[in-house]
């Protein structure tokens, strides 16, 4: 486990997806009911034990040398790291290191704003698309990779109408196909108990925590190969924090998973994988298990260990 | 953690209490310098609409709508008058809402901020500071004379769409920037065209400001004078256009359009100016109505933005 940024990531690259045994952390999670959950955190232990074996797995996007540039400020300095396919990778670092900034180039959020560049690539698998490429459209790499934003962000519109959007925007039509879409998405999210008979009201009149798992429904509605939250839970209680940092452990299963976080907790709890990041490169990438409890780089130990951030 | 002696006296809670009374007072001379220029400006609407309604009373009643012009003050009504402005404020609107919020758009969501965009944003604010006759005189070269238009309603309703253009785009565009970047960011997240963001997004959450700069940008054209007369309003008129609706297929006749009209203010004007007083009842019954329908026009806007606003909160 000694293996060095690159090391690792050739490693994730080419050993094939086995499922080794659950480690100590994932197991603790999924065991005890949601009330549980909900009222105490038993789940949550950084100190978990290191002598797991490296999970096999295959690589969804591998990010090589990619730099970001807001006109001539150089945001992002040659980041490359590989991502795992349905794993929960967590991107830390302390206010302004280039988390979001990074998380943003997987979606090309960017490319809304003017004057902004991309050197390097993010390849998609399984067809090697380059997502940040000149010749590859925004639109396109949107609608294959999913985003929930800071603040949950949900449209004035029904409940209904919020999920549907993404389908919509695909061209379905068929009202059939739209309500079993909708209410799939909603189970997804582990909403659909809580709205399933208001699913005409308007979004607006959810609480925070029932938004934001409204607007991983969404995102889920269109299946998205990749899923980018950008500090979901920084805007809710910690009982709605909970319930989301549940539902990305489970997502997993279904859709690979990146994460950007200010909680360092919170990175303990949910990711298989994290990167550290600071003023834009990148220091530290490893298993979460090895970044929490023996981070090879002094800065991550000082960082996780609370003497700057 | 010392005091710094310079500070003591300030924070004393005897003179932190004497010098919050002393605050508080100011507080409230402020509310009562507030309220009074605020009631001042609402009683000088008042009296002036109570005097044009005292002094039209007995104008008030059905025949003064269904007359035309007439050389007898009591026989005399504003029919060709009311029917020439609603047509016109038809036309105006139907031209000056879709270009408007179109200009808005673009400014707001398609183009790129540079110094060519920023020069057409100040010259559409700039414009809508300028005086109507302006705009009249613009008209009667350009929809009189150039365009072959005629002294017609198409070509009154131009000319006031022309000069509440400024109004609707100002109004659009700060309704469209209302809208948050994070809901902006949501649709854009999902892999919508920018626009298809625009019209499932933006436009719906800011009709409500849409409507209420139409409606004031209306009630501004409903009352202009000056740019009607330079293209050569009728100031007196006993006939009315061509209906807009016909008994035959398509039901619909565009024939108005070129007709000649008056309009409310027109018909205002022509009566102040005549020498017989009974006239001046006939000016102050039009004038109240011409106020009553643009405050019932800001009552509308009101009422909808009330309404968007209790359905959209942020």
């Amino acid at each position: 486990m000694d293996s060095t940024t690159t090391a690792r990531a050739q490693s994730v690259q080419q050993q094939t997806r086995q499922n080794p045994q659950e480690p100590a952390l994932r197991s603790e999670k999924s065991s005890g009911s949601r009330d549980e959950a909900r009222i105490e955190t038993p789940r949550i232990s950084i100190a978990v034990d290191d002598t797991r074996k490296v999970r096999a797995l295959n690589v969804k996007a591998a990010v090589d040398n990619l730099s970001f540039y807001y006109g001539q400020h150089r945001a992002l300095k040659n980041l490359t790291i590989p991502i795992a396919d349905r794993q929960v990778t967590a991107l830390i670092g302390p206010s302004g290191c280039g988390k979001s900034t990074f998380l943003r180039c997987f979606n090309r959020m960017h490319d809304l704003q003017p004057d902004t560049r991309y050197e390097g690539s993010i390849t998609l698998h399984p067809d090697n698309l380059n997502l940040v490429g000149p010749g590859v459209d925004p639109i396109e790499v949107r609608m294959r990779i999913g985003m929930v934003f800071q603040k949950p962000n949900p449209f004035p519109k029904s409940v209904f109408e919020n999920v549907a959007y993404g389908l919509r925007l695909r061209g379905v039509r068929n009202r059939a196909t739209l309500a079993e879409e909708v209410e799939k998405a909603l189970r997804g999210a582990a909403l659909w108990d809580e709205v399933k008979d208001r699913l005409q009201d308007s979004a607006l009149a959810l609480s925070g925590g029932q938004m934001q798992r409204l607007c991983i429904a969404r995102a889920l509605a269109t299946t998205p190969e990749i899923l980018l939250f950008d500090e979901p839970t920084s805007a809710l209680d910690p009982i709605a924090t909970a319930k989301i940092e549940e539902l990305i452990s489970t997502l997993r299963d279904q859709v690979t998973v990146l994460i950007v976080t200010h909680n360092m907790q919170q990175a303990a709890r949910v990711s298989d994988y994290t990167a550290f990041m600071y003023l834009g490169e990148l220091i530290e990438f490893d298993e979460a298990a090895k970044i929490f409890t023996n981070p090879s780089k002094k800065a991550t130990e000082d960082y996780i260990t609370g003497r700057y951030g | 953690m010392s005091v710094n002696p310079a500070m003591a006296p300030f924070l004393d809670p005897n003179s932190v209490k004497r010098g919050l009374s002393r605050r508080k007072v100011l507080d409230k001379v402020f509310v009562i310098i507030g309220l009074t220029v605020m009631l001042a400006c609402l009683a000088i609407l008042a009296v002036l609409f109570i005097d044009l309604i005292k002094d039209g009373s007995e104008r008030f009643t059905w025949d003064f709508f269904t007359n035309f012009a007439s050389r007898r003050a009591e026989r005399a009504g504003i029919l060709a008058a009311w029917v020439g402005t609603t047509l016109i404020m038809v036309v105006t609107a139907i031209c000056a809402v879709p270009v408007g919020v179109a200009a808005a758009i673009y400014l707001e969501e398609y183009a790129p901020k540079n110094w060519f965009t920023a020069i057409i944003e100040i010259n559409v604010t700039n414009l809508a500071g300028v005086p109507s006759i302006v705009y009249g005189l613009l008209a009667l070269g350009l929809f009189v004379y150039e365009f072959d238009l005629g002294q017609s309603i198409a070509a009154a309703g131009l000319t006031l769409a022309l000069l509440i253009l400024p109004i609707v785009i100002v109004a659009t565009r700060e309704s469209i920037r209302s809208v948050p970047k994070a809901i902006r960011e949501a649709a854009y997240g999902l892999g919508a065209t920018r626009w298809e963001v625009t019209k499932d997004h933006v436009l719906p959450y800011s009709t409500g400001g849409i409507l209420t700069g139409m409606i004031l940008g209306l009630s501004r054209a409903i009352g202009e004078t000056a740019p009607i007369i330079t293209i050569g309003a009728l100031s007196f008129i006993a006939f009315l256009p061509e209906s807009p609706f016909t008994s035959e297929f398509p039901f619909i006749s565009f024939g108005w359009l070129n007709d000649p009209f008056t309009a409310m203010p027109i018909q205002m004007f022509n009566w102040v100016s005549r020498p017989d007083p009974a006239f001046q009842a006939n000016a102050a019954a039009a004038g109240a109505i011409l106020l009553g329908m643009t405050l019932m026009m800001n009552a509308v806007a009101i009422w909808i933005r009330y309404r968007f606003r209790k359905k959209i909160n942020w």
